[in-house]
This record gives structure tokens, sequence and C-alpha cells, in this order.
């Protein structure tokens, strides 16, 4: 169990993040480059102390300036696989796995035979004589994973552990990686700035933007009502504001009235709408899609059969709408068209800020 | 056409050729001019000669001994340089570099005024032990490291900076302590500085000649190493200065061209 309030500052950087794990859950912290995810890391595993907050594992303090309190990186029960995997270059697989049981004082000879188990474990038993430069991206990974969960940590901390591997060699380690991580008991904290990783991995999000957490919550809460532009991007939803009246109608930042399924109460409310939930018209619909609005098109993009279409939500925001090849035809859509977009109340999820 | 493309790529400026061509020249025609005089005739006799050996083992001895003290001290001390941050750091970098820049008879010289009979340390040494640095082969060794050892904690703290410290993080992780990750993981990264640097060390030290001729005095079998000798030889015979000279080109070369593939040319 992992209780990580962490202040740092660090350059340009100011960090001030609280992150709790509990034993066999899995968090993702999530969040763009230099908003502190690595930091937040390092921070854990004591490669940079801390101006101010407390880090524990159970009941045991690892970082407490206050209190005076600083355990060594080599003394904590933390286990870390760095990015870009780090293995020793000069040391085989086995050697690598079995470098941090001989750090513990084991024998050579047993703690190879534990590493030789470790490496079986991920698969890798063969490639125990290899050099890391032998070994493919994935591989490397595993190596790397074996290794750190050679000493028995109770926190593994992952910093995106998928980040260096191609797109192939990435949906294949992923789906191993999910099977390797269930086998360990205790805490798991990643970083990743790839939205796929994050909800596949994890069980819980962490969103950090600009040094302090914006949004925490399951991956489905996150993904149904994200809190703030970057968490929409990242789990692909129009995330729009707006202003609820009290009853069922909400005006958009920019003069779109919407109605919602559900009354909300009156205030400043975000709007989240999924792009395949907008739908997109030549002429005013008619039925049972209520919500209608006049729209421009101001950007096309398309992703493999699919279109992302950008087009206007009245005067202060845009969305997308995702839409087949053939309705872009059907339509005829360039930059500048004018139509008309529209959402049904249910597909409008809307909740305070 | 793939072919013709590759060659114009390394195909140097024109205007560099002449240039490395006349410096190559500069630099091999004094050995081509050391093989023409040679005796080759007398060479076994002159190479068997009580003063050849004894300077030639006094020299390798010396130079490795600097070299061996050279590690021991120097990788400490550049890791102190690379690693730590200490007030008057780069007052003590200067200091290290000084003896590279110094005539080497200076640092002789003021070798002497610290290590001599009446010098700084010297004295109460030998007015307790009787123990005295210059004048012996203790005088060699020390002259050689004194000079040397900069160009090993230069090169040596290079190589410290130019490593990847995650590694060391790495190894902390997995719960190694200080000592481990020095041993382990710093020493193995470090170790083609260490050997191009003592490497250069050996060398520097295998050519003293300023700083031993002042501390440690020209006796022959006792100080005289091989450089001694053939400025000694030049004066009086010169197929025997020619002699001594091909020795040390022989052993320089011997040492360096293993080294050169795998270690030097990175």
């Amino acid at each position: 169990m992992l209780r990580a309030d962490v202040q740092v500052r660090l350059g340009t950087l100011d960090l001030d993040a609280e992150v709790d794990v509990d034993d066999g859950e899995v968090v993702a912290v999530v969040g763009p480059n230099g908003s502190g995810k690595t930091t937040l890391l390092r921070a854990v595993a004591g490669l940079q102390p801390l101006d101010a907050g407390r880090i524990a594992v159970g009941a045991r303090v690892l970082d407490d300036p206050a209190a005076g309190v600083f355990v060594p990186t080599s003394d904590r029960p933390i286990g870390l696989v760095f990015q870009d995997h780090l293995l020793f270059p000069r040391l085989t697989a086995l050697d690598n796995v079995a470098f941090g049981l001989r750090a513990q004082g084991l024998r050579r000879a047993e703690a190879r035979d534990r590493a030789a188990g470790l490496l079986d474990r991920v698969g890798l038993a063969d490639q125990a004589r290899a050099r890391p430069s032998a070994l493919s991206g994935g591989q490397a990974q595993r190596v790397a994973l074996a290794r750190a969960l050679a000493t028995e940590p109770q926190v593994l901390l992952l910093d995106e552990p998928l980040a260096s591997l191609d797109a192939r060699t990435r949906l294949r380690t992923r789906a191993e990686l999910r099977r390797h991580l269930a086998t360990f008991p205790g805490a798991r904290l990643l970083v990743t700035h790839d939205p796929v990783d994050a909800l596949v991995l994890a069980d819980r999000l962490v969103v950090l933007e600009d040094g302090r957490v914006t949004q925490s919550g399951t991956t489905a809460e996150v993904a149904r009502r994200p809190r703030s532009a970057y968490a929409a991007h990242l789990v692909g939803v129009n995330l729009l504001r707006g202003r609820a009246s009290g009853d069922r109608t909400v005006r958009l930042d920019g003069g779109v009235d919407l109605v919602v399924a559900e009354p909300v109460p009156a205030g400043e409310v975000a709007v989240a709408v999924r792009p395949q939930a907008v739908a997109l018209h030549r002429a005013r619909p008619e039925g049972s899609a209520r919500n209608a609005w006049s729209a421009r098109v101001v950007g096309l993009e398309a992703d493999h059969d699919r279109v992302r279409v950008e087009v206007t939500a009245g005067s202060a925001a845009t969305v997308v709408a995702e839409v087949t090849a053939a309705a872009v035809a059907d339509l005829d859509l360039v930059e500048g068209t004018e139509l008309w977009a529209s959402a049904k109340a249910v597909d409008v999820a809307v909740y305070a800020l | 056409m793939t072919d013709r493309r590759r060659r114009g790529g390394s195909r140097p400026p024109w205007a560099l050729v002449p240039l490395a061509a006349v410096t190559l020249v500069f630099l091999v025609v004094p050995f081509v001019a050391l093989l023409q005089r040679a005796p080759w005739s007398s060479l076994g006799d002159r190479l068997t000669d009580p003063v050849v050996t004894e300077a030639l083992r006094l020299s390798l001895v010396s130079a490795f001994a600097a070299t061996g003290l050279s590690l021991v001290g120097g990788v400490p001390l550049a890791w102190m340089l690379a690693r730590t941050d200490f007030p008057g750091r780069s007052l003590v970098r200067a200091v290290v570099i000084l003896p590279m820049v110094l005539p080497p008879v200076v640092g002789g010289a003021a070798l002497l005024f610290a290590f001599g009979r009446r010098g700084l340390l010297g004295g109460p040494v030998y007015d307790g032990t009787g123990f005295l640095l210059p004048f012996s082969i203790w005088g060699v060794i020390a002259a050689n490291t004194f000079v040397a050892l900069p160009f090993l904690v230069v090169t040596v703290e290079a190589g410290l900076r130019g490593a990847d410290r995650r590694y060391e993080d790495a190894a902390a992780t997995l719960g190694a302590s200080r000592w481990t990750v020095f041993r382990r993981v710093t020493l193995p990264m470090a170790t083609p500085s260490i050997v191009a640097g003592a490497v250069l060390c050996w060398a520097r030290a295998l050519g003293e000649f300023g700083a031993t001729v002042t501390f440690a005095g020209n006796l022959q079998g006792r100080t005289q190493t091989m450089p001694l000798a053939v400025f000694l030889a030049l004066e009086s015979d010169r197929e025997a200065a020619i002699a001594l000279s091909l020795v040390l080109v022989a052993v320089s070369l011997a040492v360096l061209v293993p080294l050169r593939d795998r270690w030097l040319a990175g």
C-alpha cells in the first residue's frame, strides 16, 4: 500500500500531487510531457528527495522532510521499471535479473537459480545468456520487469513501460504486461502519456497536469466524465463547458442550447459527448435527435475508414464528430461547409465541475 | 552508382589532404632516420649491455608502478571531481591539471622541496625513520606518478561524466549499496576511459625525464631510466643512444598497438 504526498520544486516544475495505491491495485498517472509524472515516480523511488509531503509504504515512512526521515533508494521496498529498461549492458539477461538478489547478499549460484525461475515466468528462459543488445524491445522490457520483481518489492513502479516499443511489439507486449502485472500482489503505479496503456493496464487513473492532480478515479469514471481538456482528449471525448439552468437544458459557452436526459442542478457544468454520438446532416434533422445546432466544418482528419470532422458548436467551441468516409462523400464535406450537427440527449453527459 | 556515392561521401575536402600528408611525413621521418642510423650489426651486444638492461628494467618497473599508483589514487579523485559538488572543486581540478602544464623540471624541484631530506614532509620523515624518497627508485616512481597522474584523472573524469547515471539509479532501486553501485555499475561503465587513461599515464611515465632527473638524479642502476640513459649516451656514444631509442620505440609499440583498436580508437 503506497501513500504518496509529493511536493517537489525542480526547475520550472512545481509538483504537488497526492497518489494512493492499494495492494493489488494498478494506478496509472497520465499527463502531458513535463507534467511531473516521472519526477513523481523518482520521488517515490527515493531518487528525488521531497521538499515537503510524505511517502509511506504500509506503516513504514520512506520520506518525510518535516520529520527528518529519508530512506535511501537502496533500502526502499520498491521496484522500478525504467522507460528504456536500463538493463546493464555488460551483464547477461540472467545476471541482470540476479543483480538485485546478489546485492541483497545472496550467493551467486542461488541468485542465478532464482533469476532463472523469474526469466522462465516471463517466458525468456531461452534468452538467459543473451546480452541486452541482443534482445528485442519487448524481451528487454520483460527482463526489466523480472529484474524489478526479483527482490520482491512491495510496490512496483513503471515509467512509460511501453513507450520505447514500436507499434506492433507494443500491442503484444501490452497484453503480456497486463498478464504479468496481474501476478504481482503489491501496489502498482505506472506513468504513461498513452491513453490506451492507461485504460488497458490500470484500474484507476490519476490525471496530472502541470504538477497538479486534475482528476482521479476509475478508468470508467474518467472516460465518462473527464474533468479537463487533457483528460477528455485522453479518453477521446468532446468536452464542452456551459451553464445549467436548473431543469434539463444546458446553454454552452458560445450559445448553443442542449437538452439532456436527466435534470441537472443550476450552475457551471461540463458537457461530454463522444465523437461517435455526434451526427452530421445537410438539413435540419427531425425526430429523436433533438439537440441540433447549425455548424461549420473547421477541419477533417482521416483515421482508417473513419473520418474525424471538427465542427463548430456555437461561437466559442468545437466538437469532433466521427463519421464514415462514405458519409463525408455523401455530405460533400470540405472545410467551411455549413451544415447541422446533432447529439441525442441520452448521449450527452452533464456534470458539475 | 551507389558505390560511387558511397566513395564520394568519404572523400575529404581537397585542402585537407596536403596538410594531412605533411603532418604524417613530419611524424614518420624521425623514426625512419632513427632506423637508418641504427647500428644493426652490433645491436645485439648493445642491447644486452647491463647499462641498457638496467635502464630498461627501471623504466618499465617505475612506469608500471606509477600507472598502478595513479589508478589506485586517480580513479577515486576523478570520481570526486565528476560526481560530487564541493566548494573549490574548480580549484582542485586546476591543481590536478597543473603537472600536465608545468615544465617537468619545475615539478621535480617542487617534489624536492616537499619530499627532499630537508623538505616540508620529507624532513620530518627522514629525521624520524631515516627514509629518503629522492635519489632512489621510489623517487623515480614518485616523479613519474606526479607527472603522469593528471592524464589518468582527466580521462577518467571525462568518461564518468559521459556515462549514463540512470544505470546507477537502476542499481540503487535493486537494493545495491553505494559501494556495490560503484563496483558493479560505475566502474564497468568507466572501463574504456580507465584503460585509455592508464595507457596515456603509462606512456607519459615511460618518457618522463625532467622531474625524474631533478628529483631522483641520474644514478646508473638506481635511478637512471631509459630517457636519461639516451640523453647521457647522446653525449658520449651516439650508437648506444640510437639502440636505446629503438628499444623505447619497440616497447611503446608493443603496448600501444594491441590496445589501439579496442580502447583508443572509439
